[in-house]
């Protein structure tokens, strides 16, 4: 905290932004989310819509596992059902976009609510087993069972008629800087939604579950109804995420969907931190930015030393497990911990602490 | 008939492999409660460092399995000392993704090294043809079977009379009562780790002998894992090789009798698990845990 700072009414003792510094950081951050599409080009803007999306996935399983201490290693299929709902109902029945996204969050709800009944009787381990089954059972489902599609794709997303690769507005257009934005508006519409929820009952009584589930229950937690509605919400924005992949890339094939893929997001908030929202989207960055970097890497080197250029792939792999156990070792709250400290630091100095 | 026959005989070797691979696992979880989701990556390192000790640096096979065996004790150790230690104490999620965190690491070695082709594995194993009431067997895969049941003896006979089994299960008990017995539980995570990457090891030479050394087919055995110790009980090794043979049949069963479109073979086991998990959370043989606040 900043010194002479008084709050002098509950509201504002209250408020999600207590400080002034706090408020500028948020219109600085708003600023440069506004700014980044007008100046980029097309390759940062596909990382920044991916840093959009994997942040808005991290964001829903944070809620679950950060958050109300299950943990889950079903997301790639619950983003599947996100993204295959959201695919079909547009490719086949020409839905139109906008309204193929709402479905599909509610149908990834409905699923992830089903996987998650196991999750009275089971927690820790076994819940996590539990989900490793459904995660295997929903690929198969989507690609070998009898109402199995493989890929679909996706018809190009219109606005008002026209195709988004065609719409321009002076020198800005195309497919990636319209994409920007409706994910950087669902983003954002899912960080409000995920900051308020832990200030209401039900996200409390989520915390609580994670901290200490049967002591929850002595105090009145609905266990049951509390975990499926964590399950709901988290398999809601889970949902969000697939469809909004699918839309974007245009094509939904199983692979983005494996267990690699829920691997990759838990270890997104393992990095980020576990139990914070703005550490879901440190994570998502992260973990975007340095497979990018390591590939920008290697193509630096593919013509002056092509013996390197070659690891890359590799190198990638051992960053990424590399990663997950340096965090979990050294710095086991992760990028929001990180984050804090240095603040800390600062706002402290000259003193320790 | 025949193809029932058939059938049981490669349900029972592979599931024999799985058991020889959830056996490690077991023995993890039973010494230190941890789920090591590196298990099927060991198997790998396994299987490709006697490769390359025995095709590619041309060691006779059994100084080269001798010397995978040995890296496999030092690889338990490092990884029990350097990777798993700090964690001690720290939440599941926790525990649960350094393993996978060390799995994708030990991957990526041996992508680096090896590649992910297949390759001719040196097939040491007799693998001459054995007519078993008229289904046609090679004889390495009862070399499978039999190892894994000679396994199981020697582990339930460690576990009942050794010095060392005693131990283990007292620290699996209760880590600080152990402590106060005099009993060194870091030597006691030692042991585990390496006799579980031993195992580990074992059976990916046996798999790499019975099929061919390939990288996705290896890999995947690593998740077969779940459904066989949720079936037998995390924490019991009766139960790991029973469940590793009952779902070796199950899988072939399902895989022999239903539409090999469906590919039912490769989900079936997962099926299996959930409906376990659902009805009897602990398995066969695995001990209930109550909880106290």
């Amino acid at each position: 905290m900043e010194s002479g700072i008084f709050h002098t009414t509950y509201e504002s003792d209250m408020a999600l932004r207590r400080t002034p510094l706090m408020r500028w950081r948020i219109y600085l951050i708003v600023a440069v989310i506004v700014i980044l599409p007008f100046f980029g080009n097309s390759y940062t803007l596909t990382l920044a819509n991916q840093i959009g999306i994997v942040a808005i996935g991290a964001i829903g399983l944070n809620i679950l596992t950060g958050f109300t201490g299950q943990i889950s290693l079903g997301q790639g299929g619950f983003m599947a059902i996100g993204a295959y709902t959201s695919g079909v109902l547009a490719a086949s029945l020409g839905v139109p976009w906008w309204l193929t996204i709402p479905i599909a969050c509610v149908a990834t709800a409905v699923v992830g609510t089903l996987f998650g009944i196991p999750s009275l009787r089971l927690k820790g381990l076994y819940l996590a087993i539990a989900t490793l089954a459904a995660q295997q059972i929903i690929q198969w489902a989507i690609v070998r069972s009898p109402l199995g599609v493989d890929a679909v794709v996706v018809p190009p997303v219109t606005i008002f008629g026209t195709s988004l690769n065609k719409l321009r507005i002076g020198p800005f257009g195309g497919s990636d800087f319209w994409f920007y934005w409706i994910i950087y508006l669902f983003m954002f519409l899912t960080i409000l939604f995920a900051v308020n929820l832990f200030r209401t009952k039900v996200g409390r009584a989520f915390i609580a579950i994670r901290d200490q589930d049967i002591a929850a229950e002595v105090m009145g937690v609905n266990l049951f109804r509390y975990k499926l509605l964590s399950f709901a919400t988290s398999s809601f924005i889970v949902g969000l995420a697939g469809a909004l992949l699918g839309q974007y890339r245009g094509i939904v094939n199983y692979e983005r969907f494996t267990i690699e893929t829920s691997i990759f997001y838990l270890a997104v908030i393992i990095i980020g931190g576990l139990g914070s929202v703005s550490g879901s989207v440190y994570g998502a960055v992260f973990m975007v930015i340095i497979p990018a970097i390591l590939s920008n890497l290697g193509q630096a080197f593919s013509s002056s030393a092509p013996a390197i250029a070659r690891l890359v792939p590799f190198a990638q792999q051992a960053v990424f497990g590399l990663t997950i156990i340096l965090f979990l070792v050294l710095e086991p709250e992760g990028l929001a911990k990180i984050w804090r400290d240095i603040k800390d630091y600062f706002r402290l100095w000259p003193f320790s602490y | 008939m025949d193809k029932f026959l058939q059938l049981t005989l490669t349900g029972l070797t592979n599931g024999a492999i799985f058991a020889l691979v959830a056996l490690g696992f077991v023995l993890i979880y039973k010494a230190s409660d941890v789920i090591n989701f590196a298990q099927g990556d060991f198997l790998l390192v396994g299987a490709y460092l006697t490769f390359g000790l025995i095709s590619q640096v041309g060691l006779p096979w059994s100084v080269g399995m001798l010397i995978a065996i040995v890296v496999a004790v030092l690889l338990g150790i490092v990884v029990e000392r350097l990777v798993l230690r700090p964690l001690i104490g720290e939440p599941i999620i926790s525990v649960i993704m350094v393993t996978i965190g060390l799995s994708s690491l030990l991957r990526s070695v041996v992508i680096w090294i090896w590649g992910t082709m297949g390759a001719q594995f040196p097939s040491f194993l007799p693998s001459q043809p054995i007519n078993v009431f008229g289904a046609v067997v090679p004889a390495d895969r009862f070399i499978a079977i039999g190892l894994a049941a000679v396994l199981l003896v020697v582990f339930t006979l460690f576990f009942r009379y050794s010095r060392e089994g005693i131990a283990m299960r007292a620290t699996a008990d209760d880590q600080q009562a152990a402590l106060s017995m005099g009993i060194s539980v870091q030597k006691i995570f030692a042991i585990a780790w390496s006799i579980a990457a031993v195992t580990a090891v074992l059976a990916g030479i046996i798999v790499a002998n019975i099929t061919e050394l390939s990288f996705f087919a290896v890999s995947s055995i690593g998740l077969h894992v779940f459904p066989v110790v949720i079936l037998g009980g995390l924490d019991s090794i009766p139960g790991a090789i029973i469940g590793g043979l009952i779902i070796g049949l199950l899988e072939s069963y399902v895989g022999g009798y239903t539409p090999s479109a469906l590919a039912l073979r490769t989900v079936f086991p997962f099926i299996v698990l959930i409906i376990i998990l659902m009805i009897k959370p602990y398995g066969l043989f695995g001990e209930e845990r109550i909880e106290r606040v």
